[in-house]
């Protein structure tokens, strides 16, 4: 059978607190076993080389309907934009890169676990037929609840159990994995035109607080013990003043404990928090509130964030929060692709240009790295760039780089035409704390895997542990002084071995490891009125009848199931 | 003992219903019955047997087919494949997305250009999009929500027989409770066709003159005058019809090829999504291109995931994907005889293409892919049949508004007949094979190191 040793690298491994010690990693059969247990392994040389897990990403729209309206709607995110062909398949698109080169490319930059962000429940066929395209990574994809109108009506009568059940039924039915709320109640009112401005103001019709849906959705969570929390995409992203919101929605949180036997030890995970840590009043007086959100965060153990950091790109921006995406059309008068899903979630996609000669995207570049550098946790902040939104998942590297350099920050700042509106209106210039490799790789693998409830398989080198091993040509004891070399050896790392087996090597693809689809099957005691309710629901609301709604088996690949029995 | 075969998606058009009702022979070879289905999806299942061929057919020297193996037939596509400089793959309307997928691995492995019927059809949508977006919505919020229907250069009574049943004028759905009593209907045509019919108000736009009439609604949603008359339409008719737009909680605007196929073509579409978004200052609107058969907005779908462009994919270049219409689009392609090797699939070229286009394509090689005989097939040097999506095979297809729809099998395809996945990824196969064979012979010629072939 296959074996395989990585020798003498400098591991770091935080699920098991191994901080850069210098060890042997072995993998027998696609799993990290004892090194004692190999015979005759094939041999990887690490010496002088960093040794993680394979990175997992809490947070990134890779798969799905939006994403791809994203692809189709921008020839030019191709044009000139688009590397020449390497590996089996084509690789196009910058921004919003095709399947190929989505699992391509963070296979190159040493990832092994990726959550889709957002699934519109009724377009998962979709989410897996781009899933099985997407090659080397695993992937989970997360449906969306916060504005379902199974979900409104349930928690507004305050029925939890029956939410549970139909929670679980959706998970099933989508082969999802995870609770998603993007702009709870919002959303909803979008399909009129309108919005949900704070946490208090209740959705037309349903007359249900979006404070309301989101506690509800943690109740439901937590009697689910679901292994990832509740994930939240906060009311009024992106506006200037925002903060207060999202403080309103933090404290949401306060009093409810986590459930689970998945060793997750928050309820509720705040997704892309820099789009929601805005001060002032209008994009004339924005400033940074990261520190005030990072200090609700640091002192409050229930809760786990991911940063969305600005790139300073040329992006796409994409989210089933509808009605922010319309705003943003107003803002910028670019394209714009709006696709409301019937009685479960909407979407919007419009292309956006973060510059450097931008004062509102150079505040929110150094709001997204106080978010990380003011945080006392890094087990429970997480390095996103909520792909595409922020900026593409490839800029993960050039995050880590500032994260671990100032003189990297200020080199970049360098380049911005209000550098003294953006050091007024942040506190960026003040921090001097530079990362190191050790709470990247808790920001990167093991922080995320134990936030989704999957650090007994990805995120770790613990035998036991999935054969996913990153190595990167960076020597902890000789950093190099030019802080591009961190960005250069996290883009293309030295090797990629997915489940036991050589994915990159010199940071090139040489193979492309079966992937899975990972998703979290529910167990719950049978229930009439919810079955009632999606019989009904269906009969006369939906489009599509009921056994065609929910994945047929030969849709899904390659499936990885994590089981919840809540009956017992 | 006949059986039952519930929630079947039907293989016609774009509407995609999901709800037939197929009674099948007891030995699942016959269909008996179609429940649910328009006149034209109920006769799809019905002559699904009809002038079917088990065996691919290759054309001889005297003009008459000759039946040939799938294997013989899988190794000539192969081998036109490989030696064709630039090989065109066309169609698409009617298979799976899987056969899609499968398809686009052959091209991207043969160097090939591959397109869909939207490049005779909604092409010019797509380059509307491009460039201004896509405020739309699922059939369902419109079935739920809308109280307003513009029909606007489209006649679905006609075309997407259940289109209005099932998710714009009649259906009472969560807050249109009283159906099409609840709603107002506008449509727009230069002809008073079965669907003005049922309008509040059909306005008799001058034909080719739907841009100015575009740009009246909009010059009057924001509340400045227009003449007294544009494109054949009173001004007060005009008037009328933005008061009901503005005055809508929600709407919906289904276009069809009269706007996307007479003069003015995506620049019609484009203005009619400018005045969507024009409208969403006011109220909640939304916009849809009313895709004509039942998948074709499945390859817009596989190829934008897999190259990012939806349709006129040049893949000859073998490093990058190219688009641009004009230059990669079938019909022009073939117009300038640029197509050395024709591969037809899921739709009728010989039917559907110019007559000089056909001409062209007929002096090199034109294999036809397709369940039934065609007039493509009647042209072609070889017929591959398949089995028929929808009927015989199963899979996933994409509905008018993106929606994915999971399709079933109700009887079983001819003995021996592949079906379009299946048949892709063996010429794929073949290919490498061939690719194997070439790099034995000229060492030189093998992939550059670091790069695992095949899959």
């Amino acid at each position: 059978m296959s074996e395989l040793l990585i020798k003498n690298g400098f591991v770091f491994d935080p699920l098991q607190g191994i901080k850069g010690d210098r060890m042997d990693i072995a993998i027998k059969d696609g799993k990290i076993v004892e090194t004692n247990t190999l015979s005759s392994p094939s041999v990887i040389d690490a010496a002088g080389m960093t040794v993680m897990a394979g990175g997992v990403d809490v947070h990134s729209h890779v798969v799905g309907p939006k994403v791809n309206v994203g692809r189709l709607f921008r020839p030019e995110d191709k044009l000139f934009k688009s590397p020449f062909k390497t590996c089996n398949r084509m690789e196009m698109g910058f921004s919003v890169p095709s399947t190929f080169k989505t699992g391509y490319d963070y296979a190159r930059m040493g990832y092994s676990f990726v959550n889709e962000a957002a699934m519109p429940p009724l377009h998962s066929p979709h989410v897996h037929e781009e899933i099985r395209d997407t090659p080397i990574i695993d992937n989970a994809a997360m449906p969306v609840f916060g504005n379902n109108w199974f979900t409104l009506e349930y928690l507004k009568n305050n029925e939890i159990e029956n939410n549970a059940a139909y929670t679980a039924w959706l998970l099933r039915a989508t082969r999802g994995f995870a609770i998603k709320v993007v702009n709870p109640g919002g959303t909803e009112a979008w399909g009129w035109g309108l919005n949900c401005d704070n946490i208090h103001d209740p959705v037309p019709y349903f007359d249900i607080t979006p404070a309301k849906i989101i506690t509800g959705l943690i109740e439901t969570n937590e009697f689910l013990g679901l292994p990832h929390s509740v994930h939240l995409h906060c009311n009024n992203l992106g506006n200037p003043g925002n903060y207060t919101d999202t403080l309103d929605s933090l404290r949401l949180a306060e009093g409810y404990t986590p459930k689970n036997n998945f060793g997750r030890d928050q309820v509720m995970h705040i997704t892309h928090v820099q789009f929601s840590s805005y001060g002032g009043d209008s994009w004339k007086n924005i400033d940074s509130q990261a520190k005030t959100i990072m200090d609700y965060v640091n002192s409050h153990d229930n809760i786990t964030v991911d940063m969305g950091q600005v790139t300073l790109d040329e992006t796409t921006t994409m989210t089933a929060d509808g009605p922010f995406e319309h705003h943003l059309q107003s803002l910028n008068n670019l394209k714009w692709v709006n696709t409301d899903v019937a009685l479960e979630t909407a979407a919007g996609v419009v292309p956006y240009v973060y510059s450097p000669n931008v004062k509102v995207s150079t505040i929110q570049w150094a709001i997204g790295l106080e978010i990380a550098l003011y945080s006392n946790d890094l087990m429970r902040t997480f390095i996103t760039t909520d792909h595409p939104n922020a900026g593409p998942f490839t800029r993960y590297p050039r995050v880590i780089k500032w994260l671990m350099s100032r003189a990297a920050r200020d080199e970049t700042m360098k380049t911005f035409k209000w550098l003294n509106r953006t050091i007024e209106s942040t506190t960026i210039d003040s921090i001097d704390r530079e990362l190191t490799l050790y709470e990247i790789a808790q920001m990167t693998r093991a922080g995320p895997a134990k936030a989704l409830g999957i650090s007994n398989t990805y995120g770790g080198l613990a035998p036991g542990m999935d054969g996913n091993v990153a190595i990167y040509a960076l020597n902890p004891e000789n950093m190099p002084s030019n802080p591009d070399m961190i960005e250069s050896a996290f883009s293309r790392c030295a090797y990629l071995v997915k489940d036991g087996i050589v994915a990159v090597k010199g940071g090139e693809i040489v193979a492309e490891p079966p992937k899975r689809t990972v998703w979290v099957d529910v167990k719950v005691p049978e229930n009439a009125q919810v079955q009632r309710d999606i019989y009904e629901h269906f009969l006369r609301h939906y489009s599509v009848g009921v056994e065609n709604y929910q994945l047929f088996d030969e849709h899904l690949h390659n499936p990885r199931v994590i089981e919840v029995d809540t009956t017992q | 003992m006949a059986k039952k075969i519930e929630n079947v998606g039907c293989p016609f058009c774009g509407v995609c219903c999901d709800d037939l009702v197929v009674t099948v022979s007891d030995d699942g070879k016959k269909i008996l019955e179609v429940e649910n289905a328009c006149i034209i999806g109920s006769t799809v299942f019905h002559r699904a047997m009809e002038d079917r061929h088990a065996l691919p057919r290759l054309r001889q020297p005297d003009g008459t087919y000759k039946e040939i193996s799938y294997d013989e037939a899988i190794d000539y596509t192969a081998k036109v494949l490989q030696k064709a400089k630039k090989p065109l793959i066309y169609g698409f309307g009617s298979t799976n997305c899987e056969g899609m997928a499968a398809a686009a691995k052959v091209a991207e492995k043969a160097g090939a250009v591959i397109d869909n019927c939207a490049s005779i059809c909604h092409g010019s949508s797509f380059l509307a999009i491009f460039d201004n977006g896509y405020p739309s919505c699922t059939l369902g919020e419109t079935k739920n929500r809308a109280d307003v229907i513009v029909y606007w250069g489209a006649n679905p009574a006609h075309a997407h027989p259940r289109h209005m049943s099932r998710y714009s004028i009649f259906p009472r759905g969560f807050f249109t409770g009283k159906g099409h009593k609840g709603r107002k209907i506008i449509v727009i045509d230069p002809r008073h066709t079965d669907t003005a019919q049922v309008a509040d108000i059909h306005l008799q736009v001058k034909q080719g003159h739907d841009y100015d009439l575009f740009d009246a609604f909009r010059t009057v949603l924001r509340g400045h005058d227009i003449p007294d008359e544009v494109a054949g339409v009173k001004k007060e008719k005009i008037v009328e019809a933005v008061e009901i737009l503005k005055k809508a909680r929600f709407g919906t605007i289904f276009y069809g090829m009269g706007l996307c196929h007479s003069d003015g073509r995506n620049h019609n579409v484009d203005i009619a999504i400018s005045l969507t978004r024009d409208l969403n200052d006011f109220t909640k609107w939304t916009i849809m291109a009313m895709r004509g058969h039942y998948n074709i907005t499945g390859p817009g779908a596989v190829w934008s995931w897999q190259y990012g462009f939806p349709y006129c994919l040049d893949l000859t270049k073998r490093d990058i994907a190219h688009m641009n219409p004009g230059e990669t689009s079938s019909v022009d392609l073939a117009m300038r005889d640029e197509v050395d090797a024709f591969i037809n699939i899921g739709t009728d070229a010989a039917a559907h293409f110019p007559i000089e286009p056909v001409k062209h394509l007929r002096k090199h090689p034109w294999i036809t892919i397709d369940p039934h005989p065609t007039m493509a097939t009647e042209i072609s040097d070889l017929h591959i049949p398949v089995g028929i999506v929808g009927v015989e095979v199963p899979g996933i297809v994409y509905r008018m508004d993106n929606v994915p729809i999971q399709y079933r099998k109700v009887i079983d395809a001819p003995d021996g007949v592949l079906n379009d996945e299946e048949l892709f990824e063996r010429i794929y196969q073949r290919l490498c094979e061939l690719e194997a064979e070439d790099a034995a012979k000229t060492p030189a010629k093998t992939t550059p190191e670091g790069v695992r072939a095949g899959e």
